[in-house]
């Protein structure tokens, strides 16, 4: 049997992260392979560097056999490689027909693109109303149009990038089965999880990914449970860059609690169910979860930037909070740091600003937080993501004497700037006895600063009993992904 | 090069020319550009100031007209809150409809600029007629409501030292004050604003808008009651469009405006004299400004491109 | 009453309508593809110029091929700034306006001071169609008319065809909801926003042509009067579709129609009321349509 797709030594980099490094996966015809990973693992980025959206580094890519290098992702569609994005890339206001059309040339054939799509339908068994329109459609029929129209481009390989994370567990069944179904009309599906049950239920071969590299490829039969968790997670853990030891006794009263909340979005999706949880001054709470479980709602309610639907919140007046986005949601990247500082009170303030005061804060804050900046007039955008980030949660650990929320603290940072961001959260538990919240999407980096574990899986919050050291690797890695 | 002899006579050759031409032409972009350059540093894009201002000194005349017993400084601070108010309502249409039915306000504004005009052309031969009703126009404004000059002999009149005293209090406002700062914050990042801040984006937006159309409008008062004395249809010549050129070359920058307006002055008063000595047409001033604003937007696009170039950010975190 | 006063003024509304639904027919496909031009004054000033100047070299034809050009320069320079250099949609247009009117009033007022007074030129008239201008009433006022209005009885329904059944028409439509899915599925989105922009500025110089070489007959500074804004709001009213459009030139022609007629019947009718009519009615549609979205999601986005 050949391969359908072999993707060899590939690299690439985001700036100065390494995203990938020399990954491999080879990909049978006629199979489900799955790929495997944490967040952040590489598993997307190999995926879009398969279907010509990233263009790698280094490495070799081929088809069937023959070598092939695609400049866009049309070239890839060429190929007969179809994606299926985690974050659906269809026209909201286009019905399904001119969705499936769109990128064609010539005439556009009302009546004979609407036959086709009812073709397409009726054959792969993934129902779908042509004439309706995107923006009305369920998340399901969206991602089974997504699937319609690679079909629609003679896909024989079919990249799908966690496709299961958005439906109802039946629509997850469901779309499990027409896979496995497509596999054995003949076609090649690849499958992007977080999920190894998943994994194991359909897959025939599986390739695991951990921080860029390859660190198994192996059939289905061959694996077990405990070994694709030992392969995710790994089993280096980062020691701490700060020993501070962790408050003796636990005062009586928590800062931050959470009881029995639920949580319901705009679109009826329960995204928090029955959670509760709390948080005592002078400790860190880790929060752990793959994309999507509820972590970011958890977060966002502790903070008091969203309210529950139902259940009881309790929570200082100000809350310190540290948003993963920080140069869209926590700075104003051409201000100035003093003005940076002071936008934290700006929805509160009053009269005339104190500038000169203002910017005396700023200096003692750079000092005291050991951000590298020419001073306090410079612009936020100037610094680097380090410095931007330890500016972030310094002046957030000033707005509030009780609490601090933290969100992905790390995202986009190297090694050094990230353990010394961990020192700043780190000491304004033990110093300034906040209750810290963090989440982030890498066990390794929560296990060594997090006093507690608490784990997200499809929106309900459990704690790990014991302890950081009672939650060893594995049993976190487990609940992380949904295995009990 | 006679021409450009014509054109530096016009707006700077003389007393003459600087006070009654040059300053007189620059107090209503004085006062409509800080409109714009308060509202584009909230990030609203208010291009309505023209019917702004056209509202503003319809309401000013109207209200004028019936003051004629009042003392003159009363009279003066009515109608010019008159014309600073009804810009306001003006404003305040747009900032509603995009405040609670989310219209662009670059749509509404530019309609209500026609509605204004229509209601101008309307006023002029229905309600506000002057009494024999020959001509377009409403009646004189009594002298109780004029402006006082400045300096006697030249036409540099009040409004001038108004829009030099707004654009001080808004530079002062906006550095300043916590109000200010908002401002600015909600122009630069809506989102931080929001999410570190706690801003109220919508109540800043609003209010923001409603100060444009205020100063807009004024300047239609200070128009009615220190040059023209009556209202009629050609009263703006485009006034809120220069606006938005006198807001641009300054930077958004309030006390940068007082330098632009008098440039924009200058250049539209040489420019008529230039006509008349040198036959250079008149509106080369316009293409001279539009060229400058399209060389700013252009310069700031490149420079904007540059640093994005430099950071070499990657947007695409690995997943 | 019908003849003497219904018909000339439905005849009068389709006239008027004529250089308003040329430019609001190439602001829609320009909005469509994501990109609002407030330029489009410009080009149609710089296409009365044009036309005017062409016209008196080469007759009529000329006239609306100069026209046609020059409103496609102006809108080059705006596609340059919004496109090539992502600069802010409105300012730049504005920009733009002022520059053509500038320009065109510079260089009508140094032609005018060397040449003859005012270069006026013969409008070219209606041309009645056999057999079809007798029906009663609809004859005089549909096929009694200049060519230019006939050409816009074909291009209106071309236009909506294209719009809806070509690949082409479907790129441009996804590409102003949403670029990144266009983008996505292959399509070229800086490419169709150029040519949008630019087809939008050559039908913006074709109203400015119909205008001088039908309507007027001449060339006055800044004599566009609005009519690229108008054309805008006409898209806006029409709801971004091309028979809404047509139905909005329609109703913009009709209230301009009835402001004369009142205006020169010396009535004590509030005409100038009328033209802020559209406006207004412009203004409450697109309040109540909310939810609806007619509106190109991406519009006036970068």
């Amino acid at each position: 049997m050949s391969d359908a797709l072999v993707l060899s030594d590939v690299r690439h980099s985001f700036g100065r992260t390494l995203a990938l490094d020399n990954a491999q996966c080879r990909v049978r015809r006629g199979t489900v392979h799955a790929l495997l990973g944490e967040n952040g693992a590489g598993k997307s980025t190999l995926m879009r560097v398969a279907f010509g959206l990233l263009s790698a580094d280094g490495g070799r890519l081929e088809v069937d056999g023959r070598p092939v290098h695609f400049r866009s992702s049309a070239d890839a569609i060429a190929a007969g490689i179809g994606m299926v994005h985690q974050h659906f890339l269809l026209v909201p206001a286009l019905t399904a027909t001119e969705n499936v059309a769109l990128g064609g040339r010539g005439l556009l054939h009302r009546a004979r693109a609407v036959a086709r799509v009812k073709a397409f339908a009726d054959r792969s068994g993934l129902s779908a109303d042509p004439s309706m329109r995107v923006d009305q459609m369920t998340v399901g029929a969206q991602q089974r149009l997504e699937i319609l129209r690679a079909l629609a481009h003679d896909s024989r390989v079919l990249i799908l990038d966690e496709p299961t994370a958005v439906l109802t567990p039946e629509e997850g069944m469901s779309l499990l089965r027409w896979v496995r179904g497509f596999v054995d009309g003949g076609g090649t599906a690849i499958l992007i999880t977080h999920k190894l049950r998943e994994a194991l239920a359909i897959a025939d071969d599986v390739t695991v990914l951990r921080r860029g590299r390859t660190v198994l490829s192996r059939p289905r039969v061959e694996v077990d449970e405990a070994m694709l968790v030992e392969a995710v997670t790994g089993d280096a853990a980062s020691e701490s860059a700060l020993a501070l030891p962790a408050p003796a006794r636990r005062p009586t009263e928590p800062v931050l609690a959470l009881d029995k909340i639920d949580l319901i979005d705009g679109r009826g999706v329960t995204r928090l169910r029955d959670a509760s949880l709390e948080v005592y001054a002078g400790e860190v709470v880790g929060v752990v979860g793959v994309e999507g479980s509820g972590q970011r709602e958890l977060l966002r309610i502790l903070a008091g930037r969203l309210r529950p639907t139902r259940g009881r919140v309790i929570a200082p007046r100000r809350v310190g909070f540290v948003p993963e986005d920080r140069l869209a949601d926590a700075l104003v990247p051409e201000m100035t740091l003093t003005e940076n500082l002071v936008l934290a009170e700006a929805g509160s303030a009053r009269g005339r600003l104190d500038w000169r005061a203002a910017t005396e804060r700023t200096a003692a804050l750079l000092v005291s937080a050991d951000v590298r900046a020419d001073g306090p007039s410079a612009l936020a955008r100037e610094l680097s993501g380090g410095n931007q980030q330890k500016f972030v949660v310094a002046r957030e650990r000033a707005r509030s004497d009780a609490a601090l929320v933290v969100e992905h603290p790390t995202r986009g940072l190297d090694i050094r700037a990230s353990a010394r961001v961990w020192d700043e959260l780190l000491r304004a538990a033990r110093e300034q006895q906040l209750a810290v919240v963090v989440y982030s999407p890498d066990l390794d980096e929560v296990r060594a600063i997090a006093d507690r574990v608490v784990v997200c899986f499809a929106g309900n919050v459990r704690a790990m009993e014991g302890g950081t050291a009672g939650s060893d690797r594995a049993s976190l890695g487990r609940a992380l992904l949904g295995v009990n | 090069m006679d021409a450009l002899m014509a054109l530096w006579d016009g707006a700077f050759g003389s007393w003459y020319a600087v006070l009654s031409a040059t300053m007189v032409r620059a107090t209503p972009l004085l006062l409509v550009g800080l409109a714009v350059a308060l509202a584009f540093r909230a990030g609203v894009l208010n291009i309505g100031a023209e019917g702004q201002l056209l509202v503003g000194a319809s309401a000013a005349t109207a209200t004028s007209l019936v003051l004629t017993a009042w003392p003159r400084p009363l009279a003066i601070l009515v109608m010019a809150a008159a014309g600073a108010l009804a810009g306001a309502g003006w404003a305040g249409i747009a900032a509603w409809l995009r405040r609670r039915f989310a219209v662009l306000e670059v749509i509404s504004t530019l309609m209500l600029n026609f509605v204004a005009a229509a209601l101008v052309s309307w006023l002029v031969r229905g309600p506000l007629q002057e009494p024999t009703g020959v001509y377009s126009q409403s009646a004189t404004i009594p002298e109780s409501a004029r402006w006082p000059l400045l300096i006697s002999g030249h036409r540099l009149h009040l409004g001038f030292v108004v829009g030099v005293l707004a654009a001080l209090g808004a530079w002062w406002i906006l550095t300043r004050t916590a109000v200010g700062f908002r401002v600015r914050l909600v122009g630069a990042s809506p989102r931080a604003a929001t999410s570190a801040g706690g801003v109220n984006v919508a109540r800043t937006v609003t209010g923001v808008f409603l100060v444009s159309g205020g100063l807009a409008g004024l300047a239609g008062a200070s128009e009615i009651g220190g040059v023209t004395w009556s209202l009629y249809e050609g009263l703006s010549p485009g006034y809120g469009y220069s606006a938005i050129a006198v807001a641009l070359l300054a930077r958004l920058d309030p006390r940068g405006v007082i330098a632009t307006a008098l440039l924009l002055g200058a250049l539209e008063a040489g420019a008529a004299s230039m006509q008349r000595s040198a036959n250079v047409p008149a509106v080369l001033g316009q293409v001279i400004v539009a060229s400058l604003v399209l060389g700013v937007l252009g310069a700031q696009a490149l420079r904007y491109r540059g640093l994005l170039r430099r950071g070499g950010v990657a947007k695409e975190a690995g997943a | 009453m019908i003849d003497s006063v219904l018909v000339p003024l439905l005849e009068a509304t389709v006239r008027t309508a004529t250089p308003l639904l040329f430019a609001a027919l190439g602001e829609l496909i320009t909005e469509r593809a994501g990109v609002i031009n407030l330029g489009l004054e410009g080009s149609i000033i710089a296409g009365c110029l044009a036309a005017l100047l062409a016209a008196q070299v080469g007759g009529v034809p000329l006239g609306f091929a100069g026209g046609a050009v020059a409103g496609l320069a102006v809108a080059a320079l705006f596609a340059l700034g919004v496109v090539g250099l992502r600069t802010d949609q409105v300012i730049t247009g504005t920009a733009v306006t002022l520059l053509a009117l500038g320009v065109t009033g510079t260089i009508h007022q140094s032609l005018v001071d060397v040449a003859v007074p005012t270069a006026a030129i013969p409008t070219s008239g209606s041309v009645a169609v056999p057999l079809l201008s007798h029906l009663p009433v609809v004859g005089p006022v549909l096929f009694d008319q200049p060519l230019a209005t006939y050409a816009l009885y074909l291009l209106a329904p071309v236009l909506a065809w294209w719009l809806a059944s070509t690949h082409a028409g479907l790129a441009l439509r996804a590409t102003g909801e949403r670029a990144e899915a266009a983008a996505a599925a292959g399509i070229a989105t800086t490419r169709v926003r150029w040519a949008a922009i630019l087809f939008g500025g050559m039908m913006g110089g074709l109203a400015g042509a119909a205008l001088v070489l039908v309507q007027v007959g001449g060339f006055n500074e800044g004599m566009s009067a609005g009519r690229g804004f108008i054309a805008i709001a006409i898209v806006v009213l029409g709801r971004w579709t091309v028979r809404g459009t047509v139905f909005g030139a329609l109703a913009f022609g009709g209230a301009f129609a009835l402001q004369y007629l009142f205006q020169t019947s010396g009535s004590s009718v509030p005409y100038p009321l009328f033209l802020a009519l559209p406006y207004v009615l412009t203004l409450v549609l697109l309040a109540v349509q909310r939810g609806e979205r007619a509106m190109p999601a991406g519009l006036a986005k970068p």
